[in-house]
């Protein structure tokens, strides 16, 4: 029996994950208290798991109730515990993974300063107005856009933009809703 | 009925509400207002640590002995800090603790005022719950919460800090119940979903090879919790393994003990668990200790978990029946489903499971070399273990971190749950007699003892002074030699013997160290002598540190090294650890 005995060199097993990481988003009704969101989000980094966007906003005053979207790439064991140890946590009310209960609503806006003169700011225009982005600022050299839409779909008026004159963008990060008449 | 008070009446008041009598802790400038409040009462004992960490082992000893809340009470920064290792370890091994914290005034909070700290940043991530309380209405609900949170579902640590100017204000004092409090999304479920007891109960009536694996959850889940298991394991004849955490909740003299499974745990409890059909888990989480190399533990076995805990839940291994819910409701329901399908206990279709196991047990892997020249550390605590029986007193027993530490939880016997007090999640080194020290207080009459090693012990060493201030009087056991036994043994296991700083030097005189403090210190280093030496320290009426001179080079076995399955444990007869890697590890020097 001991001739199977090795040193393993380590003080724990070491597994190698044989499941393939998923891209997830997550809702999270929270009470709206200090530390609330540290409390969420040093779950997440303490036990290294990912944050790839975050939206956070009270949603329900007179309850002070927040709700925090994550989305979040792991495997689906990984997924599972995050929602458990979310749920965990005393403020938090609920957890709902939006990707696993079917298709929903995914929305985000985004910011975008474009500056240029000239043929530039033509092709800026015709675009923007392909991807209904409005103006909400202009100057004789800039322009202020705002886009809603799809993280993929700004995405690629980020990409179409930045030849363009792209000084800044900013981006609120995910809201995302399930189709249908049930709520949360 | 509101009652007009200041922020510090009002601590003393909820946690007299909350049926509090003991509170360890330490003052400083920050806290002042609390301790004045506490010098004009006399419902609440307050008791003088030495070091904040020793408040929060000794709350834990509190608690884990008697099933209450223990409570610590600290200044702001310095202190907050020190308490940070006993929170962490708190949380990791579920003991309830409501730990407050002084902070600076409000209106300082954030300009690096003296003593100040980020006490809610700092324990986020140690405590089940913490909180800043920056108004004097808030107070009453959150010292109510806080006991709440800390003693139901998992229990954990709760942190409350208090600014000194919220001490100071006047507000008014209420009770709040359950109901109105802020946290409507904090309900931990307690009933098991009968389905699946009932399909538990099933599958554990078509077992041919089944075992209760155990847990600290069955501790937590008080005494109510170790007699249904009992009655269960009866009613199953099943035999039954437990956790280090869960020791005592089954009774160690049962013939149906298999002894302590996992990493130091016995032949027959680890090789039950690699090939059972059927594995019942009650309130333990597949710790790495247990499970060993996860793709090779217990494979051919379907598995039933019951934990309070959902996350706990396929968190490291995936079971075929999750039961949410208390240990104690869960077994009772178990065994009350079992008693309407079936009066017989399995006898038949179990007994070649038996026979299998009773092979295992005839190895008889705690067996040990023992020596007339040396005293060997095994030998040591069944002596300690024979004699303290032979008190006829209630025993409780701590532990530091270590070889020792294990040798405890395999020699010394366990029939009683919560008599058994040790760091198993954290492994903090230093616990020991401060937890002693803690359990002392909540039992004055019982014989409490720390089965310590002379590095871990060195620690919180300090603490034996809290012991002859308060007249408790608990026996320091320590197994004396001269290593840090456990990282030696590691060091033979993996790293070719190169002893990197894990040897004890210029250890202090232990006996002499005993007497500076006020304690009485004995020494003995003969196995002719040690029963004696043992009478003497149980004989004497005060706290004891003895210095019990052992074999030095003693290896803490069986054991399964880590990344190995159960089947690969190395016994004590075969294994000479130490060659074996000797010239292994001459290779790779
Ligand atoms: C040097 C060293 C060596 C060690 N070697 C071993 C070893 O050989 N064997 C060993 O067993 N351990 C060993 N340990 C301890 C180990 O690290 C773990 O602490 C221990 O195994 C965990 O015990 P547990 O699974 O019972 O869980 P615990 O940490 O006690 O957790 C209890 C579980 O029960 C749940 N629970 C809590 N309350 C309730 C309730 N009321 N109802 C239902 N469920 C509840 C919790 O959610 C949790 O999942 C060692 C530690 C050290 C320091
Ligand atoms: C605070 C802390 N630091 C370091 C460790 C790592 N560690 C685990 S066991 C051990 C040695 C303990 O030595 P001793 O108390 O003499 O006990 P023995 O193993 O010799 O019985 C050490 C250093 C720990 N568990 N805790």
């Amino acid at each position: 029996m001991n001739a199977h005995l090795q040193p393993t060199g380590s003080a724990y097993f070491l597994t190698t994950e044989t499941q393939a990481a998923e891209r997830h988003t997550l809702t999270v009704l929270v009470d709206n208290e200090p530390g609330v969101l540290a409390r969420v989000v040093g779950l997440f980094s303490a036990r290294g798991y990912n944050i790839d966007s975050l939206t956070v906003s009270e949603t329900e005053h007179d309850k002070h109730r927040s709700r925090i979207t994550i989305v979040t790439m792991a495997t689906p064991k990984v997924l599972a515990q995050i929602k458990l140890q979310l749920e965990r946590l005393v403020p938090v009310h609920k957890v709902h993974d939006l990707t696993a209960e079917g298709e929903s609503l995914e929305r985000e806006l985004a910011l975008l300063k474009v500056a240029g003169k000239g043929e530039n700011r033509v092709e800026t225009l015709r675009l923007a107005d392909a991807f209904r982005a409005q103006v909400v600022d202009a100057s004789t050299e800039s322009f202020v856009f705002e886009i809603t839409g799809k993280p993929a779909k700004i995405d690629q008026f980020i990409t179409l933009m930045a030849p363009l004159g792209l000084v800044e963008v900013v981006r609120t990060g995910l809201a995302a809703i399930t189709r249908g008449p049930e709520g949360m | 009925m509101a009652e007009q008070m200041t922020g510090a009446e009002m601590v003393i008041r909820a946690l007299t509400d909350n049926g509090v009598e003991h509170i360890f802790g330490y003052p400083g400038g920050a806290a002042l207002p609390i301790y004045d409040a506490m010098f004009q009462q006399d419902k609440i004992q307050h008791i003088l640590v030495r070091h904040e960490q020793g408040a929060t082992h000794m709350a834990e000893g509190y608690a884990r002995s008697t099933g209450k809340c223990g409570v610590v009470l600290v200044t702001s920064g310095p202190g907050a800090t020190n308490a940070v290792t006993g929170l962490t370890d708190a949380l990791m091994d579920s003991i309830p603790l409501v730990c407050i914290t002084a902070q600076v005034p409000t209106n300082l909070i954030g300009s690096d005022a003296f003593q100040e700290c980020d006490t809610v940043g700092i324990t986020r991530s140690c405590t089940k719950y913490n909180y800043l309380v920056k108004r004097i209405e808030d107070l009453p609900r959150v010292l109510h919460e806080a006991f709440l949170i800390a003693t139901t579902g998992r229990p954990g640590p709760v942190v409350i800090d208090i600014p000194k100017d919220v001490q100071f204000a006047l507000g008014n004092y209420y009770q709040p119940d359950v109901e109105t409090l802020r946290h409507q999304s904090y309900r931990p479920q307690m009933d098991g979903d009968l389905g699946a007891i009932e399909a538990a109960v099933d599958m554990m009536l078509r077992a041919e090879r089944p075992v209760f694996y155990t847990g600290g959850g069955v501790i937590n889940a008080g005494p109510e919790a170790s007699e249904a298991l009992r009655e269960l394991a009866e009613l199953t004849g099943f035999p039954v393994t437990s956790t280090l955490m869960g020791l005592g909740a089954f009774p160690a003299s049962n013939p149906q003990w298999l002894g302590m499974l996992g990493m130091h745990g016995t032949y027959e409890a680890n090789l039950a668990m690699h090939d059972c059909d059927v594995m019942i888990n009650i309130g333990a989480r597949f710790d790495d200790r247990i499970t060993g190399r996860i793709d090779a533990f217990s494979p051919g076995s379907r598995k039933i978990h019951v934990d309070i805990d959902p996350s706990s839940i396929n968190k490291v291994v995936p079971v075929d029946i999750p039961i949410i819910g208390d240990c104690a409701r869960v077994l009772r329901e178990m065994v009350r489903v079992y008693r309407s399908k079936s009066n017989q206990p399995r006898t038949e279709a179990i007994a070649p499971w038996w026979e299998q196991i009773d092979e295992w047990r005839a190895v008889n892997s705690l067996g040990y070399k023992n020596s007339t020249t040396t005293i060997k550390p095994q030998y040591a605590i069944e002596r300690l273990y024979e004699a303290s029986k032979a008190q006829g007193k209630d025993v409780y027993i701590t532990t530091e971190v270590g070889q020792h530490q294990m040798w405890a939880a395999q020699h010394f016997h366990f029939d009683q749950p919560n008599r058994w007090m040790t760091s198993g999640g954290l492994g903090t080194m230093g616990y020991g007699l401060p937890a002693a020290v803690g359990v002392q207080v909540a039992h004055p009459d019982a014989l409490v003892i720390d089965i310590a090693g002379e590095a871990s012990v060195q620690m919180t060493m300090q603490e034996i002074s809290t012991a002859v201030q308060y007249r408790l009087p608990v026996k320091i056991f320590i197994l004396n030699n001269e290593r840090m036994g456990m990282v030696r043994q590691w060091q033979d296991l993996l790293h070719g013997s190169r002893y990197a700083h894990s040897y004890s030097e210029s250890l202090p005189d232990f006996v002499k160290l005993a007497e500076a403090y006020g304690a009485k210190g004995v020494r003995c280093d003969n196995p002719a002598e040690l029963d004696a030496a043992i009478a003497e320290m149980l004989d004497y009426d005060g706290p004891v540190l003895f210095d019990v001179v052992v074999e030095k080079d003693e290896n803490c076995l069986p054991m399964i090294p880590s990344g190995k399955p159960h089947n690969e444990i190395i016994l004590p007869d075969t294994a000479n650890i130490g060659s074996i890697i000797d010239e292994k590890g001459r290779q790779l020097v």
